[in-house]
């Protein structure tokens, strides 16, 4: 029988594999920030024990940074501490670090792939559960936690017990204004937040094919709201040329060896998948959340549900909290909501091609009154590149704020918070109760929804201007 | 990492199906250097409500939490097994738990128990009619035993050994480090390199 490609992944860094014992899997790649890895460098100096590979790790400063004013010292005084913790951890261990102004500085998630360090067929993880973000080249990347990331520091290996495999085939073309984001948000709100726990989702079908690598990313980054660990989609052309040319890409009979490698990473025909899901794209409508987890979702020209129409008891209750937290009433149309913020970026759409598109919708445009607008780039490079083609004066010229790199307001660690009962539209990730600030209310939409409702101020899509 | 055979102690019903790690603690609360002081970001936000579960003092100083499915979505956060250790729950008992959260607790020794929800029901009746119900977990025998009666559970043979003898698992796998050596001699060469820096 076939393997599937979280199979043949999976295979290929087995470094130990014993009966009664989790298998021992080597780690291609590990990425770390300034959040989650101070005890684990801690750990190590209390065991008097080495980072075994330097250099297949990586880190950068993105979940506490400001986005204001970066080469001030940090104001709040918890926050530098974190940061310059990692600063002192990486000089004492021998990890390259990217700070804050550093030309590759940015959300972990965004300088990977643009180095060309997420490459097909690697085992990628970090100390954040969006690291399934870069399942889209075909790598098994996952989410880990602290102790997870001392034993790579330590072993540049996992002990891990082989997930089961889920087929999520998207078939179809998708109408204009309906995004990957729109893709994602809608494969969750049909398997809900633990549909995918236990798996590894494989993204597959002629909706995925047809993606750029920025989207791919887009909906592998929102596997983990899924409730699984990771997501991928099989390298094919569209992969390969975004690698080629990246300062890490193999080159020359490197270049030839990996591509060849590559091309076998696809699950095969014969493959056996434990779970196989369909998802019509062109169905599909511009999505957004009305709740307070990322399965609370529906098409932006539902209404608001009624938690009264809800059989699972568990369900009904979770939803008339979420109504509840959110300030909203059964049956108002989603449509007729009020925005106090839109939130552009993140690791989800903070990329290049998601600031090309708000900017097309906001172009001659002006972020309505009452309304602000933040657009904080992926990366310090999406920045750059956003300036080079005039993205961010047409985004200052609409009324948004432009900002530096960092995760920003997508959890909130920075000063950059929603407050009390202030209500966002946002491309991140989670709608979590206080996840954007205290008391704020989050819903997840694409950054095409973002761009039209910060005109019109109401949750709104480019087809509503 | 402490041995974990039984533990005794009193259950607070948190009966709320979806908590993510960014209720157990919230981002603002995870700015420290080291793996104490979390308590002060359990649930920082809930704990306003003075009708939260945690504030109830029929439930002060109980050990274990009984949650609604899919409990520790979200964020890979070991802080927030941490904020729950250090206020000083030893068990959190769900009919569900999301895969890094799950696994985060199993390294860091928080035991974490999967039953049905029909037993969580029965743990929660239990515990909602007299808060000072007594609850033995005993980690070999895989059981749960309150007011007479006994639930059993499944873990995972390896974790429970690891657990039981308190083992972390960096010092085992570093027992194994010839094979680590073997295997990195036969990766391909053209995999990636952080170092040197090119641009």
């Amino acid at each position: 029988m076939g393997k599937t490609l979280a199979e043949k992944i999976w295979a290929d860094h087995v470094v130990r594999s014993a009966a009664g014992e989790p298998d021992l899997i080597y780690i291609d790649l590990h990425l770390i920030h300034e959040v989650t890895s101070p005890q684990a460098f801690d750990g190590l100096r209390l065991a008097g024990r080495k980072v075994r590979r330097p250099n297949l790790t990586i880190a950068t400063e993105d979940h506490n940074v400001p986005t204001l004013d970066i080469l001030k010292p940090i104001a709040d005084p918890v926050s530098k501490l974190q940061v310059d913790t990692l600063r002192a951890n990486c000089a004492e261990f021998g990890i390259r670090l990217h700070s804050l102004g550093d030309a590759e500085q940015g959300i972990v998630h965004v300088v990977g792939p643009q180095l060309g360090i997420t490459q097909p067929g690697m085992t990628i993880v970090c100390g954040d559960s969006h690291t399934s973000t870069h399942g889209a080249f075909g790598a098994l990347a996952f989410g880990i936690g602290t102790s997870e990331v001392e034993h790579v520091l330590a072993t540049q290996t996992l002990p891990l017990v082989r997930p089961k495999t889920m087929a999520i085939n998207v078939e179809g073309t998708l109408k204009p204004g309906v995004t990957s984001k729109d893709i994602i948000l809608a494969i969750i709100a049909k398997i809900g937040t633990g549909g995918g726990q236990g798996y590894v989702l494989e993204y597959r079908g002629s909706a995925i094919r047809a993606l750029s690598m920025e989207g791919r990313m887009t909906v592998c980054n929102m596997s983990i709201e899924a409730g699984a660990r990771a997501g991928l989609i099989a390298p094919d052309e569209v992969t390969y040329a975004y690698v080629q040319g990246k300062p890490h890409a193999p080159q020359g009979a490197d270049w030839d060896a990996a591509l060849a490698y590559w091309k076998t990473l696809h699950s095969d025909s014969d493959a056996k998948f434990d779970v196989e899901i369909s998802i019509n794209a062109a169905e599909l409508e511009p999505f957004v959340t009305w709740g307070t987890n990322p399965g609370q979702g529906l098409p932006l020209s539902a209404n608001v549900p009624n938690p009264a129409d809800i059989a699972d008891a568990e369900e009904r209750g979770a939803a008339e909290r979420a109504l509840t937290y959110m300030g909203l009433t059964a049956g108002t149309p989603l449509k007729s909501i009020k925005v106090d913020t839109v939130f552009l970026g993140s690791c989800t759409n903070g990329r290049i091609e998601d600031l090309r598109a708000a900017a097309a919708v906001l172009k001659g445009q002006k972020v309505a009154s009452g309304t602000r607008m933040l657009v904080v780039p992926g990366s310090d490079r999406v920045r750059v590149q956003a300036h080079e083609e005039g993205l961010d004066q047409v985004f200052i010229d609409a009324g948004a704020e432009w900002r530096n790199a960092g995760c920003s307001m997508c959890l909130g660690m920075n000063p950059d918070q929603l407050a009390v009962g202030e209500r966002s539209a946002s491309t991140s990730n989670r709608n979590f109760e206080g996840r954007q600030g205290k008391g704020g209310r989050t819903h997840l939409v694409s950054p095409l929804v973002a761009a039209a409702t910060a005109i019109r101020g109401t949750l709104s899509s480019p087809a509503d201007l | 990492m402490d041995k974990f055979i039984t533990h005794v102690g009193t259950a607070i019903p948190l009966r709320r199906s979806n908590v993510d790690t960014d209720q157990i603690i919230p981002a603002v609360y995870l700015k420290r250097v080291t793996k104490s002081g979390f308590e002060d970001g359990l649930f920082a936000a809930w704990r306003n409500d003075p009708e939260f579960v945690l504030n109830n003092p029929a439930y002060a100083g109980a050990t274990i939490l009984v949650a609604g499915q899919d409990f520790g979505t979200g964020s890979s956060r070991e802080h927030a097994v941490w904020a729950l250790q250090n206020y000083g729950f030893k068990v959190v008992i769900s009919s569900r738990f999301a895969d890094i959260f799950r696994g985060n607790s199993q390294k860091a020794g928080l035991l974490t128990i999967v039953i049905s929800e029909a037993d969580v029901e029965s743990i929660w009746s239990a515990i909602e009619s007299d808060s000072t119900t007594e609850i033995t977990v005993d980690l070999e025998k895989k059981s749960i035993s309150f007011s007479g009666k006994t639930l059993s559970f499944e873990l995972d043979d390896y974790v429970r050994w690891r657990l039981m003898e308190g083992l972390d698992d960096i010092g085992l796998t570093l027992q194994k480090m010839d094979e680590v050596a073997d295997f990195e001699a036969k990766r391909a060469h053209f995999k990636p390199k952080t170092l040197p820096v090119l641009s």
